[in-house]
């Protein structure tokens, strides 16, 4: 159904943010906000990227004196911590909150302010890091810092300190992401979504925002007890005083190996839609996807030792997580089973979007493959902690997620902006990402099969590396020009790009049934559903009316089913996210210094949340109670 | 394809590389082990890449009689369906291979630990190993530092500790790397089978100086190992015309550096009693020489930033006296 001059003008005027700065501070459009943090995000990917050229730079020849041993530790603590935490891990979230309401036919996320809170708290995350590196107080002991060494004994000053809070900071951030788009997911799908008809996108967003609702706890209670142990000696870690230094690598670790599935299942998401849509058939295999990645998600929980193969754990242990961890390939496996049946039976346009697609499948293969070497307890010993892992674990997060990534940025561009990208120039950048990321990476196997461990600025002469490390320099620089190109198309597309219209791609899911670019109401008329490909049926688009249009309101359905059930206020824009998250950080940051923080930084807080839920007088504003029953 | 041309780059170059510290040249039992289990790891998991490859090229190559966006994919999807249990058939044996492949690899790795075997200690410093054999002869600890000598054909079982961070052991030609670790003890067997040296080096990343904690690893015949590990159980003898060395050695390095039979009983730094024996100075950082010595007591800073090796202010003369002093400490 075409809405009519008039109710598109009420839209308009319910749904807008104020103008000027007032309006961008005080915004709750998931569009914007997943605007923010996507950008946020890529201008943190370059400044990281810059960080490993340079490191590349200082190893390209043996003993090279280029960068001191403290400066190339700081480079890749902060390029590790960067990628992980304020990178891969946010712009995942970010592409759900810009894209499950669109994809659910809803107007906009079920907590709106606490999505802008998540992206206040994550910038927080973002400034704490990069202005402690600006005050030269970077961390400098990788992105998981053990103890001791990053106990008060030896790394006394607050590099340690600045690490740990940053990732309070940001798995708060993640937190409130991950429940919001949960929550949406479950109880804002549209009319007919049932389970068994909701894409592989969401349920992809869905189970990722469960495991992190899930780890995440784990890392901010042993980050927080690093810092107990750094202020005020609780000893969890000294083992002089009955502390374990293992227990901080469990706890890690029980995160961190659920982080990286929670970075490679929105990726699936991204393939899967992708996929689907240029190869212009509806996806084989929904049912085997959406179980592996439940399995995925299971088994990432039943996996964490195999970090930890070379710590002299005991064994049985050891056998124990070596076949959970390989297990992984079997859903893994299928999925890209799955991906290649669905072009082998349909037919593929080679645009953009798809032959990232197919750098996906060719590069995350090779990582999954040397994923399933290093999960042998045995052979692990051997690989772990070298240029194999190095080579592995960017195999899997560059080729497994930010190819997908890349693919996803310039299939929904066009609904982000109105406007395509440029496919010659996205060739260009296409070919040289991932042919420089093969050219650099791909040789550190070799190195780390020669012997050469990672987190090392310098190497001697004569062993045999010299070449190999040129070679992977090299890569890594086409890589950055490739990254170049790509950046320069977005923009320029983003004033001279080719007009899109609202389905440039003939995309199957409701995102493309919206005008380009989005208005701030998202859909004029609730969509109903009836299949896994709502844009492929027959006939146009069904529509329920029925939620108000003159106030904030969104339907709320059942959570198998879809049935509608009620109708929700939505709530409108908020200072009070911005200004909560404020006093969040100077609680946080506070907490670097003095124990005493958290108690008396505890009362603004209170305050902002106050008036952040301070009740509204509904009735006075929305008129009769009975109206809305 | 570009990782493919790599992987033959990258095998040609392995045949010319030094290999002292790879362990993709195995000269023990557990590195030989590993190295059989990685090869099979390559046939399977190589396999499995090639036949994605395929699949994905013959998925975009294949002629496509269908015409329509809504067209009919039942028939098709029936035989992909089957292909969904193949695929997983596939996986599951080509793991099972695996697994099996892997557990047969470990337990070959502790097929020595109930025999009994030559005891070594070794402790992680940043940035240097402690390293103490067992007497033979006694009930005492010969201590020396960055320099394991290993007999052939016989184990040798090490036990890791660590007195500070946590390090990693890791000698890739005999074996793979066990972790030293605060707090506890772990033991690893090595059975080194060919003669030679090899260059182990620390695995974790252990502060500012990781890259500079290497230690050099001597594999000889059992002969030849007890008359070495003899030297080391004596007491240094004091080279000729060397006094004024040795006492500003006293004087100025003796808190922190022990040298048995002398009266320095320092325990914060290596030992340093037969220094001069060793292939490399202050863990692999410099080459043994006279020269590198004196370099290395004029300049640690300058040679390995942030090591716990202070800069002492030595005249010429007071430095050149150390300096040959401890080259004559065979």
């Amino acid at each position: 159904m075409t809405p009519d001059q008039r109710r598109i003008d009420q839209l308009d005027a319910t749904w807008h943010d104020a103008p000027g700065l007032w309006g961008f501070l005080t915004t709750v459009d998931h569009k914007r906000i997943a605007a923010r943090y996507i950008v946020t995000a890529l201008l943190l990917m370059f400044l990281a990227g810059m960080l490993a050229l340079d490191m590349r730079w200082q190893l390209s020849v043996p003993e090279n004196t280029r960068m001191s041993p403290q400066l190339f530790n700081e480079s890749f603590s902060l390029h590790g911590s960067t990628m992980l935490f304020l990178v891969s891990v946010p712009v995942m979230e970010a592409m759900a909150i810009w894209l499950v309401p669109l994809m659910l036919g809803t107007r906009n996320l079920a907590f709106p302010r606490l999505g802008a809170f998540s992206f206040w708290l994550y910038l927080g995350g973002v400034l704490t890091l990069w202005i402690a590196h600006a005050l030269d107080i970077t961390p400098d002991l990788g992105w998981f810092e053990y103890p001791p060494l990053s106990g008060p004994s030896y790394s006394p000053g607050h590099r340690a300190d600045i690490w740990a809070q940053m990732i309070t900071f940001t798995e708060v951030a993640a937190l409130a992401a991950s429940v919001n788009v949960a929550a949406t997911i479950l109880k804002m799908r549209p009319p007919g979504m049932t389970l068994a008809r909701m894409p592989v996108f969401l349920w992809a967003m869905l189970v990722s925002s469960i495991m992190t609702i899930l780890s995440m706890p784990a890392i901010m209670l042993v980050t927080s007890m690093l810092i107990a142990d750094r202020m005020v000696s609780t000893h969890f870690f000294a083992p002089a005083s009955g502390g374990d230094v293992l227990l901080f690598q469990h706890l890690f670790w029980f995160f961190g190996h659920p982080e990286v599935y929670i970075i490679f299942i929105p990726a699936t998401g991204f393939v899967s839609s992708i996929v689907e849509t240029f190869s212009r058939r509806p996806l084989f295999g929904h049912s085997v996807l959406v179980l592996a990645i439940m399995a995925i998600g299971s088994l990432a929980f039943g996996l964490w030792v195999h970090h930890m193969f070379a710590v002299g754990l005991p064994r049985l242990g050891n056998d124990f997580y070596t076949a959970a961890s390989m297990a992984i390939a079997v859903p893994a496996g299928l999925q890209i089973f799955c991906w290649i049946a669905t072009m082998w039976s349909g037919r593929p346009w080679l645009a953009t979007p798809m032959l990232w697609m197919l750098g996906f499948v060719s590069t995350f293969v090779i990582g999954g493959l040397s994923g399933v070497m290093t999960a042998s307890a045995a052979l692990d010993l051997q690989l772990t902690d070298t240029y194999f892992i190095v080579a592995h674990l960017h195999y899997v997060l560059v080729g497994g997620a930010m190819f997908p990534l890349f693919g996803a940025f310039c299939y929904w561009y066009p609904k982000a902006t109105g406007r395509l990208m440029s496919e010659a120039w996205g060739k260009l950048a296409f070919v040289l990402i991932v042919g420089g990321f093969n050219l650099g990476f791909f040789p550190m196997h070799f190195l780390g099969l020669m012997g050469m461990p990672r987190r090392v600025y310098t190497y001697p002469e004569g062993m045999g590396w010299d070449l190999l490390n040129q070679v992977a320099t090299a890569g890594s620089a086409i890589t950055v020009m490739g990254g170049l190109v790509f950046v320069a198309n977005a923009l320029v597309s983003y004033w001279r790009g080719r007009p899109s219209g609202p389905n440039p791609w003939h995309g199957s899911t409701l995102e493309w049934a919206v005008p380009a670019p989005t208005p701030s109401w998202n859909f004029a008329y609730t969509p109903v559903v009836s299949s896994l490909t709502p844009m492929w049926d027959e006939g146009p688009l069904k529509v329920v009316d029925g939620i108000a249009i003159e106030r904030r309101e969104v339907l709320v359905t059942t959570v198998t089913d879809a049935a509608p059930i009620y109708r929700q206020k939505s709530a409108g824009p908020s200072i009070w996210p911005l200004v909560s998250a404020l006093a969040v950080t100077a609680m946080f940051l506070g907490s670097i210094f003095t124990p005493w923080a958290i108690p008396i930084g505890a009362v603004p807080i209170g305050a902002a949340l106050t008036g952040w839920f301070w009740p509204e007088r509904g009735r006075a504003k929305t008129g009769p109670f009975a109206v809305r029953a | 394809m570009n990782s493919r041309s790599m992987a033959l780059l990258g095998m040609v170059l392995l045949a010319g590389c030094s290999g002292v510290q790879s362990p993709l040249v195995p000269s023990g039992d557990q590195a030989g082990a590993l190295h059989n289990l990685f090869w099979l790891m390559v046939v399977v998991c190589g396999g499995i890449y090639l036949l994605v490859i395929a699949g994905l090229a013959w998925g975009l190559m294949r002629v496509r009689r269908q015409s329509a966006t809504t067209s009919d994919h039942t028939a098709s999807d029936k035989r992909l369906d089957k292909g969904v249990w193949v695929a997983a058939a596939v996986i599951v044996a080509g793991l099972t291979v695996l697994i099996v492949g892997s557990f047969l690899a470990d337990r070959a790795l502790f097929a020595t630990r109930g025999q009994s075997a030559m005891m070594v200690r070794v402790t992680g410093y940043q940035w240097w190993w402690r390293i103490e054999y067992r007497d033979p002869a006694g009930n005492r600890w010969i201590e020396t530092a960055n320099e394991l000598h290993l007999p052939a054909g016989r184990t040798t079982r090490v036990q890791l500790g660590s007195a500070d961070v946590i390090h990693s052991f890791w000698v890739p030609n005999v074996a793979g790397k066990l972790d030293l670790i605060p707090g506890r003890r772990n033991q690893l067997d090595l059975t080194p089978r060919r003669e030679g040296w090899f260059r182990g080096q620390c695995a974790e990343f252990c502060g500012t100086q990781h890259a500079h904690m290497a230690f050099d690893v001597k594999v000889e015949s059992p002969a030849t190992f007890d008359a070495w590990l003899a030297g080391q159980g004596r007491n240094a003898t004091t080279p000729a015309a060397s006094e004024r060395g040795q006492g500003v050695f006293a004087q100025n390095c003796a808190a922190c550096h022990g040298i048995r039979g002398t009266l320095a009983y320092g325990r914060a730094g290596p030992d340093l009693t037969h220094i001069a024996s060793r292939r490399s100075i202050a863990a692999g950082t410099l080459p043994m020489s006279r020269g590198g010595l004196q370099g290395w007591i004029a300049q640690p800073q300058a040679l390995k930033p942030g090591t716990a090796m202070p800069t002492i202010p030595l005249s010429a003369a007071d430095a050149n006296a150390v300096a040959q002093y401890l080259a004559g400490l065979k």
